[in-house]
């Protein structure tokens, strides 16, 4: 059985998930977390030793398709949605460290 | 208002034009739409063009196809090229896909006429609708309470006679528990019945698209239209859609049904047992044999499901980032312009889900939490298989109660998550379930009968669907 999630836990998820909270939703995160894990204490707690995980309800097999060439999305139409183009490709903020 | 299978017979018989049925929908959407707030998106101009091409063919001597002029309403999170979708998250602002989901299009080539895009929970995450950016869906029995959800915009738009029929998606329930809550017929299909290309992904191995109707023939007339292998998506079943339609009047002479017993007890309103109890006797009235079964891990569904559905979110929801389509929030370096979308884009309930679930994977809780959580799902299964081996069907209520009333839940997140706990069991086993109108409970509410199945046992459930129905009492409008 783990021991109930912290303030500390909520506020490293929410790091790892790109999320930024301020202090007030720690604290009210942290509190309805807790209830639902609480409420999943019953699982943690069951005995499943020789249970076999199931990830999905149907066995899935790889599928594959013949292989041939066939349009793939319109890149312009793509590049309209995006926030941002420079080249017909996707322009984001700098990604290292380095001074712009 | 008509069903759409007498839309489809007029219409493809020269009887009704397409564009004299979606004028008289689009005056009931004008009338009704500011109080109930089924759509995000009306789209009128659409819908007129697409009713004159009907009507086009049909005086062409064409047969446009089984669904011919029926209008239709979609669940904001299927994709329709060229018009906005936007799960009603403020993440994806201004985003107009590219591409249509394979039912839209199965939609287009039998003849409907797309009315709108409905209202959800934010990413189909909650039941009541209330977490949608752009504001709550009311409930057309009574607009003081929720509709359900998450689909629950599309439930309202058919209980409301926005559309006949209307398609939803249902992770843990919500398709069958809007339904239940609006008076309405709503079906999640087997897994991998219905291709779920184009479905903006919440909780891959439990995600299903499927019907709403006002009566179970349409909702089996728009079950055959949308289903059947699509090789754009690897979990789509390679096998001929169930007989449905054809199958509706064969009753349910010698089926065995089993009212689940943990389903009945603790946490469910009396009012609600009752009229399952109800439904039970009209079966056994019917000719069906009724006996009690039990799914002795249904009990720990609930627990299961809150870990692997935000698991799975978790993951599905890190394509948010600012870079290709949707919100960005500009900032100095790419992890910052990320975190500030991230943050501005998603709603408290979307990033409870993402936090828990990646805590549910997180190195140290894994095997507690998500590890279990699949486990249990191994124990579902075969308390399901096990009851199906002494009975055909099962039955339970859809939703523990009827209607809530708007905010009574939102502040609480593990109570609206309780709302779920009949539904559940069937997306984590994927199989299929539906839920039927069947009268009403304390305050006049509409209550739902869920009707269970074993895999691909569709035929059988929606006979007897057709039973219920039969005897199931005229749903009023309630004097407010």
């Amino acid at each position: 059985m783990a021991d109930r999630i912290t303030r500390d836990d909520v506020a490293h998820v929410a790091r790892l998930a790109r999320l930024a909270l301020s202090d007030f939703e720690l604290d009210r995160f942290t509190e309805q977390l807790g209830a639902v894990l609480d409420h999943a204490a019953d699982v943690a707690a069951l005995d499943l030793a020789d249970v076999e995980p199931t990830a999905h309800p149907i066995p899935l097999v790889n599928v594959f398709r013949d292989d041939v060439a066939r349009p793939g999305l319109d890149r312009a139409e793509v590049l309209a949605q995006a926030p941002a183009v420079e080249d017909g490709r996707f322009r984001v903020p700098q990604i290292l460290g380095e001074e712009p | 208002m008509s069903t759409a299978a007498d839309i489809a017979r007029a219409v493809r018989a020269g009887e009704r034009s397409a564009r004299e049925v979606l004028d008289a929908h689009l005056e009931v959407i004008d009338t009704r739409e500011g109080e109930i707030h089924a759509f995000n998106l009306v789209l009128a101009d659409e819908a007129r063009a697409a009713a004159d091409e009907i009507d086009r063919r049909v005086a062409a001597g064409d047969d446009p196809g089984p669904l011919a002029g029926v209008p239709v309403a979609l669940k904001d999170n299927l994709c329709t090229r060229g018009i906005p979708t936007t799960c009603s998250s403020r993440i994806l602002d201004g985003w107009r896909p590219p591409y249509d989901a394979t039912v839209v299009e199965r939609l287009a080539a039998a003849g409907a006429v797309t009315v709108g895009k409905t209202n959800l929970d934010e990413f189909a995450m909650g039941s009541s609708t209330e977490n949608s950016a752009f504001g709550p869906t009311r409930n057309p029995r009574d607009p003081e309470r929720v509709p359900g959800g998450s689909s629950g915009g599309s439930a309202a738009a058919v209980a409301a006679g926005f559309a006949p029929i209307a398609l939803g998606s249902d992770t843990g329930g919500s398709i069958r528990q809007p339904a239940a809550l609006c008076g309405v017929v709503g079906v999640k299909p087997t897994y991998g019945l219905v291709s779920r290309y184009g479905l903006v992904a919440f909780a891959s191995s439990l995600d299903q698209i499927g019907p709403f109707s006002a009566t179970v023939e349409d909702s089996a007339l728009l079950l055959e239209v949308i289903a059947g292998h699509d090789p754009l998506d690897s979990t789509s079943i390679p096998e001929p859609v169930p007989p449905l339609v054809a199958a509706l009047g064969e009753g349910v002479e010698s089926l065995r049904v089993g009212l689940i017993t943990e389903l009945l007890g603790e946490g469910i309103s009396p009012d609600v047992a009752d009229r399952v109890r109800a439904a039970a006797t009209t079966l056994e009235a019917a000719g069906a044999v009724v006996g009690e079964a039990s799914v002795p891990a249904a009990g720990f569904g609930l627990s299961a499901y809150y870990l692997i559905a935000p698991a799975e979110a978790s993951s599905n929801l890190a394509r948010y980032d600012g870079v290709r389509y949707g919100l960005r929030v500009d900032a100095p370096t790419v992890a910052e312009m990320n975190e500030a979308t991230r943050t501005a884009g998603f709603g408290d309930e979307v990033k409870r889900r993402i936090m828990l679930g990646t805590y549910a994977l997180s190195a140290g809780y894994y095997d507690a939490y998500y590890g279990k959580a699949l486990k249990v799902r191994t124990l579902i299964m075969r308390d399901f298989a096990a009851a199906y081996e002494q009975f055909d069907l099962l039955i339970s209520p859809t939703s523990p109660t009827t209607a809530f009333r708007l905010g009574d839940k939102s502040e609480d997140p593990l109570s609206m998550y309780l709302n779920d706990v009949c539904t559940i069991p069937t997306n984590l086993a994927g199989h299929p379930a539906m839920s039927v109108p069947f009268g009403t409970g304390d305050a006049g509410l509409p209550v739902g009968v869920q009707v269970l199945a074993p895999a691909l046992g569709e035929t059988t459930m929606f006979r007897a669907a057709a039973v219920l129905e039969a005897s199931a009492p005229t749903l009023e409008e309630r004097s407010r």
